[in-house]
């Protein structure tokens, strides 16, 4: 059994912004251990006077960067935790964390694929870990990355999903902004729905591995129109964000 | 044994009381918010269904509609409030009738001793009947002078606001009377029978 | 299911492992109630409130409730027919 999961003191090494209300964080951990790309770290936060808040966090990094995670936060504007890394959080700080976690919604290049990818906002926070983590895997099963978000410039790891998907034919991004788009904009403009599954499972091909990640409504409305259009229910998985920001 | 570790900057959502720290039981909070605690979906019912029913040790069970039900006596209520965990609030503002009011409605037998709240959705919570009298309980369907919300238990909800909140049954259905002590939800999973915060008997054993 | 704010098994399985010595979310469970069979990923999660409630996907009834207290957990797992683990 491997042993059992403790809380332990991080050190906060790299911020990064991504986006406007996103950015990462990253931790060095001394109880650092590999990781599954789908697990997420929790984060506890104590006050003086010992109050305490407590959120689950995606690893947006692969497994193969040793000793240490990023964290990819969006800053909810009456959350708890994530406005403290936001407006407080430095670098050279420490924050108590516990993990990897998670043994459902975790992907790795042997369990194959096509892999269908439907992200909301921050949701594609572990589904960037596994594109991460597949891209850094040989002859890799043919993945489809369908992402919602507000605006193009809310569209995190924007660069580098173009980067992978330009040298990797396998590889498929359908984008969607739903409040404002560039001009010249090209893909879609609404939130997800089934005509937009079914062109993202028609790109994967075969049935496929189906994750899920975002606000709860955007991720039961994929997940039960995946189903609708014939994918297996246990080939879909989720992992609910809770309301949208 | 070190000291626990501190988030340098983080304060939480917790207010200084200031000078209504005597208001705050023992480990709670004070907050201005209403933190939105449920155990299950927030129950969908149509006024032209909803029904509260008063059954169990009585002469005979008594069920009234909506508009019998908010036609009973009422009158407002400003109340201090507790939850388990550990948020309070301060001086909410209800309307409902007593509990005093709807059990002058049946003929409680003398056995009596405790009383379930059943609600929309399962959720059950049990009480001392004499927790429940000398207007120490209400059923509001209104906060803030406005209907009360679904996620904060609307159409009605009980309030028992000595007790911890988890006891104020939100979708509250009916009450049924009882010579036995029956824990509920909650209790029946480490939670304290009573839950008195002053006494912070938050889980069994307190 | 209109709830905007219910999350998943996901969200509590660092509790769950914590006191299981491994990954709960991936151990399949029927549920006592409807018999749908799925992981215990799939369960829905109210996680604000005394405990933590995991309900079925398909019937919405309760098949996990936790409640932590100072240094104990109570667990209650009635609503699951049965938990499917791997040993080793």
């Amino acid at each position: 059994m491997p042993e059992p999961l403790t809380w332990q003191i991080a050190t906060v090494t790299a911020i990064r912004a991504e986006t406007p209300q996103v950015s990462s964080f990253t931790l060095a951990l001394p109880a650092w251990r590999a990781h599954r790309a789908g697990q997420h770290y929790d984060v506890r936060l104590t006050a003086p006077d010992g109050y305490r808040a407590q959120r689950s966090y995606s690893i947006a990094s692969p497994p193969s960067r040793r000793g240490e995670v990023d964290l990819t936060i969006e800053r909810i504007a009456d959350g708890e935790v994530s406005p403290y890394f936001h407006d407080v959080v430095e670098v050279g700080d420490r924050v108590e964390v516990r993990g990897p976690i998670g043994g459902y919604f975790v992907w790795e290049p042997v369990l194959g694929g096509p892999l269908l990818l439907i992200a909301g906002g921050s949701g594609v926070v572990p589904l960037m870990a596994m594109l991460r983590e597949r891209a850094a895997a040989d002859g890799a099963a043919p993945a489809v990355l369908l992402s919602s978000a507000r605006t193009l410039e809310d569209v995190i790891y924007r660069d580098e999903l173009a980067a992978l998907a330009a040298a990797d034919r396998g590889l498929r991004l359908i984008q969607t902004l739903t409040r404002a788009q560039p001009p010249g904009w090209t893909g879609y403009d609404r939130r997800i729905d089934r005509p937009m599954l079914a062109e993202a499972l028609a790109a994967a091909g075969a049935p496929p591995l189906a994750y899920i990640c975002g606000p709860t409504l955007l991720v039961e409305a994929a997940a039960n129109g995946l189903v609708e259009l014939g994918v297996p229910p246990a080939q879909v998985r989720t992992e609910r964000f809770g309301p949208t920001s | 044994m070190s000291d626990p570790f501190v988030s340098r900057g983080f304060t939480g959502r917790a207010h200084d009381p200031g000078d209504k720290a005597g208001r705050i039981p023992p480990g709670q909070y004070l907050t201005d918010g209403f933190p939105v605690l449920s155990a299950g979906p927030t129950p969908q019912i149509g006024l032209d269904r909803w029904a509260f029913t008063i059954e169990g040790l009585v002469a005979a069970p008594i069920t009234w509609s909506w508009e019998q039900f908010t036609a009973l006596p009422s009158r407002d209520w400003t109340v201090d409030i507790s939850c388990v965990t550990k948020w309070t609030k301060l001086d909410t503002a209800w309307h409902g009738v007593s509990l005093d009011d709807l059990l002058a409605a049946v003929e409680v037998d003398p056995r009596t001793r405790f009383v379930t709240a059943h609600s929309y959705g399962g959720y059950t919570t049990n009480l001392p009947l004499t927790d429940v009298l000398n207007n120490q309980a209400f059923v509001a369907w209104q906060y803030d002078d406005a209907p009360l919300e679904p996620a904060h238990g609307g159409p009605a909800r009980l309030v028992v606001p000595h007790l911890y909140f988890w006891k104020s049954a939100k979708w509250v259905r009916g009450l049924r009377l009882m010579a036995e002590d029956e824990p509920g939800f909650w209790e029946s999973l480490g939670y304290h029978n009573r839950g008195d915060p002053w006494r912070e008997e938050r889980y069994s054993g307190d | 299911m209109d709830d905007p704010m219910v999350l998943d098994a996901n969200a509590v399985a660092g509790d769950l492992a914590e006191l299981f010595g491994f990954e709960v979310t991936a151990v399949v469970h029927r549920c006592a109630h409807c018999g749908n069979v799925a992981a215990v990923g799939t369960l829905l999660a109210w996680t604000h409130g005394p405990g933590v409630t995991l309900r079925c996907s398909i019937c919405r009834e309760v098949v996990v409730r936790f409640v932590r207290t100072g240094s104990r957990t109570f667990l209650d797992v009635r609503g699951a027919a049965y938990l499917d683990m791997q040993r080793g």
